[in-house]
């Protein structure tokens, strides 16, 4: 069985439908792209993957023993507050949050793991300092480690890389695709950023008036990213 | 100076004054604790409307003939913490508005009860204590020590036992709630403790100032300290200080102790305001 399969899922708020019949299969190990103009449903999307609302319609379904609440998440805006007092170590420690059920404190085991994700985001430098000073991409890996500490099976990122400057970005893609690589972790991510989504990713899904659920070759060829490729190329 | 001291361990001889100390000590303690949580969620003027939803309380209570109010008081300010939640939740009522309609209403209704069915000679010297709190603390019963010990004991308990959830549902209730964390489930004990805590403060500060008690450790641990465990020891012990120097200066000045305790945070948020910007914020 696939690891998430949606099926004929419609998203919404109050009723009031955004995307309707999505249908797609994300195997473990996969790379998922999923792209789409502003306002097209993607975070939407991703928010009803993780249970933070309910699909208008339709199922997903989860599979290959992945517990729903065992799937990593990078918000595309954190509503943390701007003055919040947390440090970096803290920050990454709530990700094990998950693990712990009804104990009040953390394992031996789980600041282990919260340490080593800081030690692979290349953090621990920054291990005691606060979040709110750090810089945007720094804060990017913090959030980024936090939400590894959550699962060892699917990470959900929400535009990870955008206002990051050019070579953080080339970073942060590596950084990810190493998970996804070495670490065997299937990666969803929301992206504006298509060419480098057609250069990391193995399968696109394209939200708009049209949908397009396929892999990247095919999606090059397709109507969808035609247009899309085209606008994105007059644009930058 | 010696003075002063005599007439402070003549004082500490009694066993109500050292009631009110402990009792003091321990309401600034739990008043402390959320109140980070509280500042950052946005959830003050929840407090604030509280704290008038426990007066219009009160006013019940002494209307009622009740010689103990402190139950009564503790259920309705609950329930309406519970309400207030779940409509500041409700993306279709403003929140905000319908806690200033609810706060303003518990106070004005509160003040009209007192005045109709009051039998004390002195309305508004009741008044005056149930909002600024009792010109001494020292008034307290046996009872509503215990009461207040046993409350502040679970309120410190819960805390630490929460102390993580709290973290993660404070600083980014999506991601806890991906996660599987309750996020409303612990939205509600936050509520509900918060009313705790108010019920408690009342005796010490009044209705007025409880949000004083609540705000003022936060704000200042959060000029000097920037992770979440060192602000809110900090706030800990910054509150128990403020309140253990402000009943003894009331004690020994014979100053109203609610207001003596708040102008000794106001003091100390001046220091830590001025520690902090010399310091540039210590990263321990
Ligand atoms: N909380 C909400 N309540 C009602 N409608 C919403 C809410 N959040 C988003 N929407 C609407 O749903 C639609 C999809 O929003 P969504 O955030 O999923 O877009 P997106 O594809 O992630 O866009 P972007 O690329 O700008 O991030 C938008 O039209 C938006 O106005
Ligand atoms: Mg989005």
């Amino acid at each position: 069985m696939a690891l998430l399969t949606c099926q004929d899922l419609s998203l919404g708020y109050d009723g009031h439908e955004i995307v309707h019949g999505l249908n797609f299969e994300i195997n473990s190990g996969d790379y998922l792209c999923i792209v789409g103009e502003n306002g097209s449903g993607k975070s939407t999307l991703m928010k009803t993957i993780l249970g933070l609302q309910t699909p208008t319609s339709g199922k997903i379904l989860t599979g290959d023993g992945l517990k729903p609440n065992e799937i990593g998440y990078l918000p595309q805006q954190t509503v943390v507050q701007k003055d919040f007092p947390a440090s970096v170590w803290e920050i990454v420690l709530s990700g094990c949050g998950n693990r712990t059920g009804l104990r009040p404190f953390y394992s031996k085991t789980e600041k282990q793991i919260a340490k080593d994700n800081i030690e692979k985001m290349g953090l621990t430098p920054l291990i005691k300092r606060c979040y709110r000073e750090l810089s945007g991409g720094q804060q990017q890996r913090v959030l980024l480690a936090r939400a590894l500490c959550a699962t060892q099976k699917m990470l959900l990122l929400d535009e990870p890389v955008s206002g990051l400057d050019p070579k953080v970005t080339t970073e942060m893609y590596e950084l990810i695709e190493q998970l996804n690589n070495n670490d065997g972790i299937t990666v969803i991510m929301i992206s504006h950023d298509i060419e480098s989504a057609v250069k990391y990713a193995d399968r696109i899904l394209h939200i708009g008036s049209e949908i397009f659920f396929g892999t990247k070759d095919e999606y090059v060829k397709s109507t969808s990213a035609r247009a899309f490729l085209k606008g994105g190329e007059e644009n930058g | 100076m010696a003075e002063l001291f005599e007439k402070l361990s003549l004082y500490l001889q009694y066993p109500f004054v050292r009631y009110a100390l402990i009792v003091g000590v321990l309401i600034a303690l739990c008043s402390s604790l959320l109140g980070v949580t509280l500042v950052l969620k946005r959830f003050s003027f929840i407090g604030d409307g509280l704290s008038h939803v426990a007066f219009g309380a009160m006013a019940i209570a002494a209307v009622v003939g009740l010689t103990n109010e402190m139950p009564l008081v503790l259920a309705i300010t609950v329930v309406s913490a519970v309400l207030l939640l779940r409509t500041g939740q409700n993306a279709k009522i403003k929140g905000d508005a319908a806690v200033a309609m609810i706060s303003v209403g518990a106070l004005a209704i509160g003040y009209l009860l007192m005045n109709l069915f009051s039998k004390s000679s002195n309305l508004s010297g009741d008044v005056c204590s149930t909002l600024f709190g009792s010109t001494s603390i020292l008034t307290l019963t046996r009872t509503e020590v215990w009461i207040c010990a046993v409350l502040s004991v679970v309120v410190v308990a819960v805390f630490i036992l929460f102390y993580n959830k709290i973290f993660s549902v404070t600083f980014d209730e999506s991601f806890a709630r991906a996660t599987g964390t309750r996020a409303g489930l612990y939205n509600l004990l936050i509520a509900v403790v918060i009313a705790v805590i108010i019920v408690l403060a009342m005796n010490l500060v009044g209705s007025l100032l409880i949000s004083a008690l609540v705000i003022f450790p936060a704000l200042s641990a959060m000029r000097v300290f920037k992770n979440f465990k060192a602000v809110t020891i900090c706030s800990a012990v910054f509150s128990v200080a403020c309140a253990l120097f402000g009943i003894l200066i009331s004690i020994l000045a014979g100053t109203p102790v609610g207001s003596t305790i708040v102008a000794v945070d106001i003091v100390g948020f001046f220091i830590f305001l001025v520690i902090g910007s010399v310091k540039g914020g210590i990263n321990g």
